[in-house]
């Protein structure tokens, strides 16, 4: 065995590398933004505490404000489309994948279901932009042009290129489903489409919860798809601004507006909190409901 | 392989022998449609990317014919482009980044499961919490520290940000292998008077579908990444393959044949690798995030 004092001290040996340049290139730099959101920082007099006058001009100087209430809003209506067709698409395929007809098949359909997840945003983007342009004629209306439809065209392209996501969460988790309950089921004389949504689906319904929630962070932090598309001041008229985009404006500047560090690390503090609340809330939900069962 | 897969497989095989069913057939007419439509627009654009520009528009769906057949795209990419030193970088970021994040995830994965001790768990919760921490929005403190270190425009400031990104994810992952050894063999080798280290050395083999599932996790969104080499290597000689792809489609948006063949250079490789790692990468993924 080894002394409490060894453990201690190998412990830090093996997960101090780890760990220091987890915190100096992730928590520190999300934290420095934090505390610099109270500062004044561009000013001549070096750092000045303001307050909470940067989330001041967030929230009410009018063109500011009105560009992050816009964008905030697009994120969620990002976020919301991508649940909506995601998941079912994703139970639907897993669903198919586990379902005993596909025999050795089942692994090639699964990678090639995954490939699109698999491209950069870069290449999903144009592919998509030039598949629905006019001149190939596959769509007469300019879909990204046009205000009402542009966001969510662009949300449907990200939504293809990661439906292999929930698809695999889900697919993993009717895999673990024990054979004995499907074929006890069986035995009992219900059929596939009975034992899938009596047996199959009660037990990996959990798992619509985590993918839930890692689309919810994953579709606040979106960025890269819209920006390939649009660039950093998405139009039309901003309908396809979102939250990674008003960021990235902020802090580094664009055609029309200066760029200004402070109001980037209050976007971003928002961003942050945003997530965090969310996640927070999910986490605290879920603890108590597993409570409550193994009561 | 373990119990389930020889299972799993050997119930696979049974199935192949079963007759065409109604039901059999719908199951696969309907993955059909959806392989479809996830490879359908990267097959067009690789289709597209060996034909001449009135073929391309000529026909879209149509393969390329001894007539239509040019390479005059990925002749001008060449030329034009930066693709040598693109993939280069994006070779260099992401091979470091896979070989920092293995070595350094799995020496604190194997600590936090060895030593019970409370700043254990306590450690681990703290990786954890990392895999919902978004870490583009330390950007701007990101960008001083780069400029303050002199790292500024440097493939190493990737490396470090993408290693700093990847860890938490890594270290949850190790640790459910880590969990898997036998604590007999441990002590059999400390019985021995191994030191920790090589005690270390000696499970590792154990765990290596972990390490093959951390890599295959780790090379995703490293190399599609363009948010940090937009920022933080930008200069033409540290463009990475994404943002290097971005530049010359926003630059050549009207020479088809460059554009599409630029798209397919992109795409290819990663596609290949995940082709022939879909099995490490489904299981970390899945493994990975089911805290």
């Amino acid at each position: 065995m080894i002394s409490p004092a060894a453990a201690y001290r190998n412990l830090l040996l093996f997960v101090l590398p780890a760990l220091a340049v987890y915190l100096v290139f992730a928590v520190l730099p999300l934290a420095t933004s934090i505390v610099m959101s109270f500062f004044q920082t561009s000013g001549a007099s070096g750092d000045v505490f303001v307050g909470l006058a940067n989330y001041e001009r967030l929230f009410t100087h009018p063109t500011i404000s009105a560009r992050f209430w816009n964008a905030l809003l697009n994120n969620m209506q990002y976020f919301a489309i991508h649940l909506i067709v995601e998941v079912p698409m994703g139970l639907l395929l897993a669903a198919l994948l586990t379902s005993g007809k596909l025999a050795r098949s089942e692994g090639i359909y699964r990678t090639l279901l995954f490939i699109p997840a698999t491209l950069s945003v870069v290449i999903v983007g144009f592919v998509w932009r030039l598949i629905i342009n006019p001149l190939w004629g596959l769509v007469g209306f300019p879909l990204l042009g046009t205000e009402s439809t542009a966001l969510t065209t662009i949300s449907l392209m990200s939504v293809w290129q990661y439906f292999g996501i929930p698809m695999v969460f889900l697919y993993s988790a009717l895999l673990a489903v024990p054979n004995e309950l499907v074929e006890a089921a069986n035995i009992d004389g219900a059929g596939g489409w009975t034992t899938f949504w009596k047996i199959k689906f009660p037990l990996i319904a959990p798992q619509f919860g985590l993918i839930a929630i890692l689309t919810y962070i994953w579709t606040f932090n979106g960025f890269d798809l819209v920006f390939a598309l649009n660039g950093s001041a998405p139009g039309p008229n901003y309908s396809t601004d979102i939250l990674g985009t008003y960021f990235y404006r902020t802090f580094f500047g664009s055609s029309g507006q200066l760029a200004d560090l402070d109001l980037g690390s209050a976007v971003a503090t928002v961003i942050f909190l945003t997530v965090l609340l969310v996640t927070a809330a999910y986490f605290w939900l879920i603890q108590r409901r597993l409570k409550s069962y193994s009561v | 392989m373990s119990a389930q897969d020889l299972t799993i497989s050997a119930s696979r095989r049974r199935q192949d022998r079963e007759p065409w069913t109604v039901e059999r057939i719908i199951v696969h007419a309907l993955l059909i449609v959806f392989v479809l439509l996830a490879i359908g627009p990267v097959l067009i654009v690789i289709i597209n990317s060996l034909k001449t520009t009135p073929a391309i528009f000529g026909g879209p769906f149509d393969l390329p014919t001894a007539k239509t057949f040019s390479l005059e795209g990925y002749k001008r990419v060449f030329t034009r482009g930066n693709f040598i030193v693109n993939y280069r970088n994006s070779l260099v970021v992401t091979v470091t980044t896979i070989g920092l994040t293995v070595v350094l995830s799995t020496l604190a994965a194997f600590a936090l499961v060895e030593y019970r001790v409370r700043l254990a768990s306590l450690l681990g919760g703290l990786f954890v919490l990392g895999i919902m921490l978004p870490i583009r929005l330390g950007t701007i403190p990101l960008i001083q520290m780069m400029l303050a270190w002199r790292l500024m425009d440097t493939l190493a400031a990737l490396i470090l940000v993408y290693t700093a990104m990847s860890i938490p994810i890594a270290v949850t992952l190790m640790v459910t292998y880590f969990r898997t050894v036998p604590t007999d063999l441990k002590e059999a080798a400390r019985m021995d008077g191994a030191s920790e280290l090589r005690t270390f050395w000696i499970v590792l083999p154990l765990v290596r579908p972990g390490l093959a599932a951390v890599a295959a996790l780790t090379m995703l969104p490293v190399w599609n990444d363009l948010w940090f080499p937009l920022i933080l290597a930008p200069s033409r000689q540290n463009q990475t393959v994404t943002l290097g792809v971005q530049q010359f489609v926003g630059q050549f948006m009207n020479d088809y044949p460059a554009l599409l063949a630029a798209l397919t250079l992109g795409a290819v490789p990663l596609v290949l690798l995940f082709t022939l790692f879909s099995r490490q990468f489904i299981s970390g993924l899945s493994k990975g995030y089911s805290k």
